[in-house]
């Protein structure tokens, strides 16, 4: 340093105080304010959690997994057969979802990109994305149940996969977009067609991606409620291998017994929503670990 | 207009021009359109059998987009657009007829920045060779490791072609880019800018390999570096503002230019 900075240091202090105190206060005062906001969050969640898992935990017996639901006012049961129909009500809605998002997204991504109709078709999914899911009940209940004269498993099914359908097809878009043009060019210029292109380089280079968005789907519906009122209802027993009638579920039998005078379904429809939150946070941890191994290669 | 001794000394030893050479692609009043700008203006331009031919100019002089009208890659674009003649062996490829895929067959392309497909080694080489010859695996074998010799790689993956080939270097994943486009034999291979994204060592490999391959292959490369111009090509074309502004033997051109806005680019003047 040369002989004039002692003097610039001694006569800074006093203009860069005046100036730099307001400033310290606003700092002060945003780290503050947003230091409580963060607090409240966490502690909104944490105390749901905490409740949660302290509640749930009481009612979780190994009866849970092998005993279907009670009746009214009895001892002991279990939930298991609700958890088997959000399984394969789960699994049927992703199986119809899945084809459905991926050629959809690919259309968006690859075929129509700017042209008018993908604009439509993606301002009509972001439509979808966002709408209340107790419509989308009510429309496969006109649709389905009415028709059939029963609330069925397929019913919820496909509620279930019109939920998962718009998160499919916009995390599908989203990934194909950022595959770099140049590997398109790439395949193109060895002479391969476009379809070939799309399916041996393109999905293959966003596939984590594409698989992260089926999974956060799946998280999605896992947990759906007001979908499955209209359609699968619930049933109190095992339900029909046919699917017909009503199909118990988790959402559905946490909302009907939680709602219940009795202790034994309270404390059931806390230990299901302890192993619904449960999964779905295992499903979120997986989905983040497929992106972090995507993004280590 | 005369050259100083440094930059006379760069040909020494250098294979010359062959003007005899027969021609393997003839551009004939070739224009391009981005939409409604446009950009390429009246070029009449010849591409010699077996010789290197460096496209050279300043940034948005019209060089890439010239390079890539050769195999239509522009024809993903659906707003870009070109008109004139392309003649390659006689065959008009702007004829909207011809089939784009074997067209792209037979004139290979290599990227700005490497791009390695999202499989393995060997599937990558591979890739092309499977559209459209059905070889037996045997055959495909050897064909991929012909490839990959040509290309200056074999040496270095041999032991793991199994492995993915976005895990290799820049330079290796430029090289694996060349095995793949030598590996369907084509007749031309285009150059776009391969060696910017790479360090100079890698570059150096490239250059060495382009000459090499200039022996089987009819090239077109597209620089903005004018050392590598000087060093790897026969022919040079000086393009400006969407124009071919002049076209000769590259010594010719670097030791002798006719135009002066040629001799202001290479001198370093602008651009």
């Amino acid at each position: 340093m040369d002989a004039s900075t002692p003097l610039a240091t001694a006569e800074r202090p006093r203009r860069a105080s005046r100036v730099r105190s307001g400033r310290r206060i606003a700092d002060r005062v945003l780290i503050l304010a947003s230091t409580f906001a963060t607090l409240l969050g966490i502690v909104v969640l944490g105390s749901i959690l905490l409740m949660l898992i302290v509640e749930g935990v009481k009612g979780f017996t190994p009866a849970l997994l092998t005993e279907p639901t009670p009746g009214p006012g009895s001892v002991g049961g279990g939930i298991a057969n609700a958890i088997l129909g959000s399984l394969v009500m789960t699994f049927i809605g992703i199986v119809i979802a899945t084809p459905i998002g991926l050629m959809a997204g690919t259309f968006l991504a690859e075929y129509g990109r700017t042209s008018k109709i993908a604009d439509i078709i993606r301002f009509l999914n972001d439509v979808l994305l966002s709408a209340p899911s107790i419509l989308i009940g009510l429309f496969v209940y006109t649709l389905m149940v009415r028709p059939m004269g029963t609330y069925s498993g397929w019913a919820g099914a496909v509620a279930l996969a019109i939920i998962a359908t718009p998160v499919i097809v916009r995390t599908t878009e989203d990934m194909l977009r950022l595959v770099p043009s140049q590997m398109r060019e790439a395949g193109a210029a060895l002479g391969a067609p476009r379809s070939l292109v799309i399916r041996a380089i393109t999905w293959r280079a966003a596939s984590a991606g594409v698989v992260t968005g089926i999974i956060l789907a799946l998280a999605r519906i896992a947990g759906e409620t007001a979908p499955l009122l209209f359609t699968a209802l619930n049933n109190n027993s095992w339900f029909n291998a046919n699917l017909l009638g009503g199909v118990p579920n988790l959402p559905v039998m946490i909302y009907q017994f939680a709602l219940s005078p009795y202790p034994n379904w309270q404390s059931l429809a806390w230990a299901g929503a302890l192993l619904i939150t449960v999964t779905i946070l295992a499903l979120s941890v997986v989905a983040r670990l497929v992106i972090k191994d995507q993004r280590a290669r | 207009m005369s050259a100083s001794p440094a930059i006379r000394s760069q040909f020494e030893g250098r294979s010359p021009a062959d003007v005899k050479a027969p021609v393997r692609i003839a551009c004939k009043d070739l224009n391009f359109y981005y939409g409604s700008f446009h950009g390429l203006k009246d070029i009449n331009l010849d591409f010699r059998d077996r010789q290197v031919t460096a496209l050279i100019g300043p940034s948005g002089c019209g060089k890439s987009t010239l390079l890539r009208t050769f195999n239509r890659i522009y024809s993903l674009y659906p707003e870009q657009r070109a008109e004139g003649e392309i003649l390659l062996d006689g065959q008009n490829v702007l004829d909207p007829k011809i089939d784009l895929n074997e067209l792209r067959s037979r004139v290979g392309m290599v990227f700005q920045k490497p791009t390695p497909f999202p499989m393995s080694i060997y599937d990558n080489v591979a890739f092309g060779l499977r559209l459209y010859e059905k070889l037996p695996k045997a055959e495909l074998d050897v064909r991929v490791e012909e490839s990959l010799r040509k290309a200056a790689l074999w040496d270095e993956v041999k032991d793991k072609l199994k492995q993915s080939g976005t895990g290799l270097s820049g330079g290796q994943q430029q090289r694996l880019c060349i095995a793949r486009t030598v590996a369907q034999r084509p007749e031309v291979i285009l150059f776009d800018e391969p060696t910017s994204a790479l360090d100079p060592i890698s570059t150096g490999r490239i250059e060495e390999l382009i000459e090499q391959l200039r022996t089987e292959f009819t090239i077109v490369i597209v620089t903005h570096n004018m050392q590598q111009a000087a060093r790897i090509s026969q022919f040079t074309a000086f393009m400006y503002l969407g124009e071919l502004i002049e076209f000769d033997a590259t010594t010719k051109i670097f030791m002798n230019p006719a135009k002066r806005q040629t001799q202001d680019y290479i001198t370093g003047r602008f651009g």
